[in-house]
């Protein structure tokens, strides 16, 4: 991609942010608002990242950027029906569910039943009922100056969810979030998420991703997740969309004090994903548990980048990155683990294993570690190999045919990952994905009753 | 039941087998012993397919038809059994199901119905038992963090399973105390019927004190360079391999 085009692209962003503009403020509140003109700086400054950004350097975005997007500035007045879409996801989980359609927060759908205090709503509506909250969180832990689709998607926010947990809460079912990206054209997407767990406070939260047509859609997701004193936070997310899409997930995590977060991302379909954690262990005794699986075929492209600050001593974190690809499919892992001067007694592991099917499929694995603290334990390790052998010709000397040998062996490597899930029916259902998945019987809109594509 | 002949294997280019000749019957054992690299592995392992070798000549009937010609998993299916001198350790993959898909695929084979899960499950409990393989080994990832005894108790345990019409048994001996010795050699033995065979391929004499055998040959440079009865063993024993070897030079 020449410079003209990439000088090309920011104009036109920027352009129809300026066109956008009224209409964007409008419908926000003063927080979201307020962040703008930075980003607007930044963005003007940064552009959509290329090659030559380090770490942008396996992941060309900026042809994803280029195809013909709308934007819709405002919720779109759906006539899905709720309950048919419900059977797309995870049946049987009883959760406590929020419905977000091309980036707006689902009105009309009651998150019922939930602990005093607890809120899960619209990011719009919040900025506006909890100004004390935004004013502390929000656009504070995602850094608009040093990346330039951090500082887009706060230019073009407007909503996505908001959840906050008191302190001393537990919530008891799951909170589950489902993205849909639905319209009759290909849709350039913003969602800005906000989730606040306080002090002492326990949730689990399950995000799934799914587009239920066949458009284009660009997703630009961004989540900021702030974690009190002994809070417990599990993140968990599923991400199936369409070959035509293309997802970047910020995700944004700010520990404090013996908080522990954990998450597991599952990439099980989409055009491009790229998932970028940055994590910082502000506060002593923080513990941070990263899990990926992607599974990704024909030219799709899946790409994990993670930041692991230990701000503190004492803190824990443990990064586990897997990833299996066939035909022509190409991947990404670029982890850095920073240890600074004062985070002494620092446990951090790093892993990246990756399993290629075929001879051009291509994954990109870059282990960093970066350590300015004398007493710590930090480890790395990459792979990247085919099915193990002798495993293969072990199994099929019992008597198991060379194909269901090799799905064996594959669905061992991802079940790694998604045994770490902690919720039993989702993990269930992900390892019925997963399997489905892997003997290519998973087509985008599986299970879904609406055959819209 | 096997009929060996001529049997040339080789590796990288570098013939390992230089013309094996041997028939296995039905209700027979019999002992391929023989000293460090002279080819014991590469037979086992050429015989249960493995591809990495390369037959260059010869041939090898099984139950009268063409082994060379099947897929690893045809030959199992057909019922040959291999038990690793080195079991492959299997994260992620647990025991129970590995058991229940190859079960499944040989009654496939067979044109059965895949086994019901009670059927399974009695069927697990009693050969588990038969070659002391604790429940909370099975309900593990196949191999994964055994000591070399389980493992080689495993591959019994999975013998018993399949219940295969000729069972090669490459050194499973090696790595075993003499309790764990006893205990795989009873399960081998208590598995054996008119109808079926074993091979087994071992350096030392003592695993044939408890699977005592109907032939033994000792194979040496590729070539099997001496067939008798068990009393061969025992030579074999108080004499060392030397002699074998200085007859071949």
């Amino acid at each position: 991609m020449n410079e003209s085009v990439s000088v090309a692209l920011k104009s036109d962003l920027i352009g129809l942010f300026e066109k956008s503009n009224g209409e964007l403020e409008s419908g926000s509140g003063h927080f979201i608002n307020f962040h703008r003109e930075k980003a607007l700086s930044d963005f003007n400054r940064l552009g959509i990242p290329n090659v030559k950004n380090e770490n942008y350097r396996y992941t060309p975005l900026e042809q994803y950027f280029n195809g013909q997007y709308e934007m819709e500035l405002s919720p779109n007045p759906s006539k899905v029906d709720i309950r048919s879409i419900f059977k797309c996801d995870v049946p049987e989980l009883d959760t406590h569910v929020a419905l977000v359609l091309n980036g707006f927060f689902a009105a009309g759908v009651q998150v019922n039943g939930l602990p005093e205090g607890v809120v899960v709503c619209s990011l719009g509506e919040a900025s506006v009922k909890y100004p004390r909250l935004f004013e502390t969180h929000y656009a504070k832990y995602a850094d608009t100056s040093a990346d330039g689709l951090v500082a887009l998607n706060t230019l073009f926010a407007q909503d996505g969810f908001f959840v906050y947990i008191p302190k001393n809460v537990t919530i008891e079912k799951p909170i589950q979030i489902i993205n849909l990206s639905h319209s009759f054209k290909n849709l350039r997407i913003t969602r800005r998420n906000l989730i606040i767990a306080e002090e002492n406070s326990t949730c689990n939260i399950v995000v799934c991703d799914h587009s239920l047509c066949n458009n284009g859609y660009l997703t630009n997701s961004l989540t900021e997740i702030h974690t009190g004193n002994n809070a417990s936070l599990n993140f968990d997310r599923l991400q199936n969309e369409n070959s035509r899409s293309t997802q970047i997930n910020n995700l944004f995590i700010h520990q404090l004090e013996n908080s522990r977060f954990s998450s597991n991302s599952i990439s099980l379909h989409g055009g491009l994903i790229r998932n970028s954690f940055y994590v910082t262990l502000n506060g002593t005794g923080a513990e941070a548990n990263l899990n990926g699986l992607f599974l990704c075929d024909d030219r799709q492209h899946v790409a994990n980048f993670v930041l692991m600050d230990h701000a503190s001593p004492l803190c824990t974190s443990n990064q586990l990155f897997k990833g299996i690809l066939d035909e022509e499919a190409t991947g990404a892992f670029n982890g850095k683990i920073l240890v600074r001067k004062d985070a002494q007694k620092t446990q951090a592991y790093q892993k990246n294993n990756n399993i290629l099917l075929s001879s051009t499929a291509r994954m990109n694995t870059k282990p960093h570690l970066e350590i300015y603290a004398d007493d710590v334990k930090c480890s790395h390790g990459a792979t990247v190999g085919q099915l193990d052998k002798d495993a293969l010709f072990y199994l099929r000397s019992r008597g198991i045919p060379e194909a269901e040998a090799r799905h064996l062996l594959m669905y061992a490597f991802a079940n790694e990952i998604v045994s770490r899930i902690s919720i039993p029916v989702l993990k269930e259902r992900i390892i019925d994905l997963v399997d489905k998945r892997l003997k290519g019987e998973l087509s985008k809109c599986n299970d879904c009753n609406i055959h819209c594509g | 039941m096997l009929q060996i002949k001529d049997l040339h294997v080789s590796i990288d280019g570098k013939e390992i087998l230089k013309g094996i000749n041997l028939e296995v019957k039905a209700g027979e054992v019999h002992a391929i012993m023989g000293p460090n690299g002279s080819g014991k592995s590469t037979l086992a392992a050429a015989l249960a397919g493995r591809d990495i070798f390369e037959i260059t000549n010869g041939s090898v009937s099984f139950l009268s038809e063409n082994l060379l010609e099947m897929s690893p998993e045809d030959r199992a299916r057909k019922g040959l059994f291999l038990g690793f001198q080195y079991p492959v350790e299997i994260p992620g993959v647990s025991i129970v199901n590995f058991m229940k898909t190859a079960i499944n695929e040989h009654r496939k084979f067979k044109g059965l119905d895949p086994i019901s899960a009670s059927d399974f499950l009695k069927l697990m409990r009693e050969k588990k038992d038969l070659v002391g393989l604790t429940s909370s080994l099975t309900n593990r990832s196949v191999n994964e963090g055994f000591s070399g005894g389980e493992k080689k108790k495993n591959e019994i345990f999975q013998m018993a399973m399949l219940q295969p019409t000729l069972a090669i048994l490459d050194e499973t001996d090696s790595g075993l105390d003499i309790d764990a010795l006893r205990i795989v050699a009873q399960g081998v033995n208590k598995l054996r019927r008119n109808d079926n065979a074993t091979i087994v391929i071992t350096h030392y004499q003592r695993l044939l004190e408890h699977i005592v055998p109907d032939f033994v040959h000792v194979l040496y440079k590729g070539k099997i360079v001496k067939s008798s009865g068990r009393e061969l063993a025992l030579e074999l024993e108080e004499k060392g391999y030397d002699w074998i070897k200085e007859d071949n030079e």
